[in-house]
């Protein structure tokens, strides 16, 4: 766009957005606040500081959410299932470019075609199928799940992204005597980089936040997510706001670090999916 | 290495098999196996099913007032939230677009939203809306706060669009951010030169060119609002009355609450349908509408 000189207009445009931008952040401000309150003073004063900071809020919802171990399933399971994601669909989305025989050109567009099936629409016997092949209630389960729920998608992007990788770099490697999986591994994959960071960021933020595939698949309390541990909380504990919103604050806390440590590669990850997209 | 590991079948076997399988048994199987099912009375449990032919699906359009109220909710959820989410964010978008000096920090301000969850922030307005809000209300004396939020269908529908707005509108923005730079700077200059409004450049230069910013927009929006959810579920759970329950949710407790997978599996089936018409065509009309620089 056209630059402007710094003036009246363009001040009070500034000024909109961030009235605007206050406007957003107004909710994160009543529950930050409302979780250091205890429960009587929460209820006659929402939207004052504390009087005193209740820390005792948070030892509980330390407790109730056991909440070491569900960050280290989220965590685990966020982890692993995109480095699964980011191996298979790598490799399938090169052999399928690299190699447009009739059937791989038809399981290319299958794989696009069935982006636009909603999970919603499959849920219900992929409970029986987990059951079948025994995804339900482990962790590698769910890996298995997100990888093939993933695939498609993550398969598009690689599939874009390496139609500009020139095949001379791999013809040279084939003169020097390189395996094809060496050729994958040693010289394609590294060049892949810039979008396994955009998968690795788009994926993980759906993982991460996703809650109807744990709730099908994860039923015993060990294996509790963030998500799934704040649920069961709620239904434990529906009225009692001190309690909640300090678990919610420990629940939010984890991917709000994650988004503002690696903002840059979120957005810049965003833009690239959704032109690709 | 052994010339059988690198022959072409091997190599095919070793670089799609993977991907191949777990899409197989997650996506496929599923799918074809939810198709059988919509054509039987399975209840989730019992070994033996019986075919019952399309009554599942004549249910469904005769004798089913909660699929029939959850779609109709659910188009009118998607609507509402597909255009005030869109003129949001592109309005943050064509404001942050200009050389202001807190654009970078504000632009991360509006996506904080949406790295949560949709579970979370459904938890985190239910407690803005039934306790902040009308403390708000006392405060200040505004209507607007002292309506019953989520405790009426009305309120409920407001307060479910109000959230997912507030979620959507910053992932909105950066895309409306990435096209709106790709907008060239001579073609404005050269139309505010021949006189042209602000309102003109807007609609008949800067609008057609960012086109394809707008098809992702929409395809996105649609989508995220249509297969709706963790917000119904954390926020109003549906109430009052199932007023807000959508089709997503209408398909869960079909299956997972009253046991009726045959039912339930046909209208994820019905779903299944409806999203993908809505795609193609959304998808199609916007395509048409893009302009080749």
């Amino acid at each position: 766009m056209r630059t402007q000189p710094y003036g009246g207009k363009l001040f009070a445009s500034e000024i909109a957005v961030i009235l605007l931008a206050l406007l957003f952040l107004v909710p994160f401000y009543f529950v930050a606040v409302n979780s250091f309150k205890s429960f009587s003073e929460l209820l006659v004063d929402t939207s004052g500081l504390p009087k005193h900071v209740e820390w005792h809020n948070y030892q509980r919802a330390w407790e109730v959410l056991h909440f070491p171990r569900a960050l280290r399933n989220s965590i685990l399971i966020t982890a692993l299932s995109g480095i699964a994601m980011v191996l298979v669909s790598s490799m399938a989305a090169y052999r399928l470019l690299r190699r447009p025989t009739k059937g791989n050109r038809l399981l290319f567009t299958m794989f696009i075609a069935s982006m636009i099936i909603p999970f919603q629409a499959i849920m219900i016997p992929l409970v029986k199928v987990g059951n079948w092949f025994h995804l339900l209630n482990s962790i590698p389960g769910i890996m298995i799940c997100y990888a093939g729920l993933g695939a498609s998608f993550t398969i598009f992007l690689y599939h874009g992204f390496m139609k500009s990788i020139p095949l001379e770099i791999e013809e040279a490697a084939v003169m020097d005597g390189c395996t094809p999986y060496g050729i994958f591994w040693r010289i394609v994959f590294p060049l892949l980089k810039p979008m396994t960071v955009t998968v690795l960021v788009l994926q993980s933020l759906w993982m991460w936040n996703d809650f109807l595939l744990p709730l099908l698949v994860l039923q015993k309390p060990e294996l509790q997510t963030i998500q799934l541990a704040t649920n069961s909380l709620f239904g434990q504990y529906m009225k009692q706001w001190d309690l909640a919103l300090a678990a919610l604050v420990m629940g939010i806390l984890p991917i709000l670090v994650f988004f503002l440590l690696l903002q840059r590669h979120i957005i810049q990850g965003i833009t690239a999916g959704a032109v690709k997209g | 290495m052994r010339r059988w590991l690198t022959s072409q079948p091997m190599q095919q076997t070793v670089f799609v098999g993977p991907a191949l399988l777990a899409y197989a048994i997650v996506m496929v199987l599923p799918f074809l196996l939810g198709l059988y099912y919509s054509f039987t009375n399975w209840n989730g449990v019992a070994s033996h099913i019986d075919w019952v032919g399309l009554r599942n699906y004549k249910t469904i359009l005769t004798d089913d007032p909660d699929f029939g109220r959850s779609l109709w909710f659910t188009a009118k959820f998607t609507v509402a939230v597909v255009l005030i989410s869109n003129l949001l964010g592109f309005l943050i978008a064509y404001l942050l677009s200009k050389p202001l000096k807190s654009r970078n920090w504000l632009r991360t301000l509006f996506f904080m939203p949406n790295v949560l969850g949709g579970l979370l922030l459904g938890f985190i307005w239910r407690f803005i809306f039934t306790q902040s809000f009308p403390a708000l209300g006392q405060a200040t004396g505004f209507g607007f706060f002292n309506l019953s939020w989520l405790g009426t269908e009305s309120t409920g529908f407001w307060g479910l669009v109000i959230v997912s707005v507030w979620q959507g509108a910053g992932y909105l923005m950066v895309i409306y951010i990435a096209g709106l730079t790709n907008v060239p700077s001579d073609m404005l200059e050269a139309a505010a030169i021949d006189g042209a409004s602000g309102m003109q450049i807007l609609r008949n230069i800067v609008l057609p060119l960012i086109m394809p910013a707008v098809t992702v927009c929409l395809f996105l929006s649609i989508s995220w609002t249509f297969k709706s959810f963790d917000l119904n579920y954390s926020l109003t759970q549906g109430g009052p009355y199932g007023t807000t329950e959508s089709v997503a949710m209408d398909i869960y407790y079909e299956a997972f609450k009253n046991n009726r997978y045959g039912l339930g599996t046909a209208k994820a089936f019905v779903f299944f349908v409806v999203v993908a018409v809505i795609t193609l065509v959304q998808v199609s009309i916007t395509k048409k509408r893009e302009v080749e620089m």
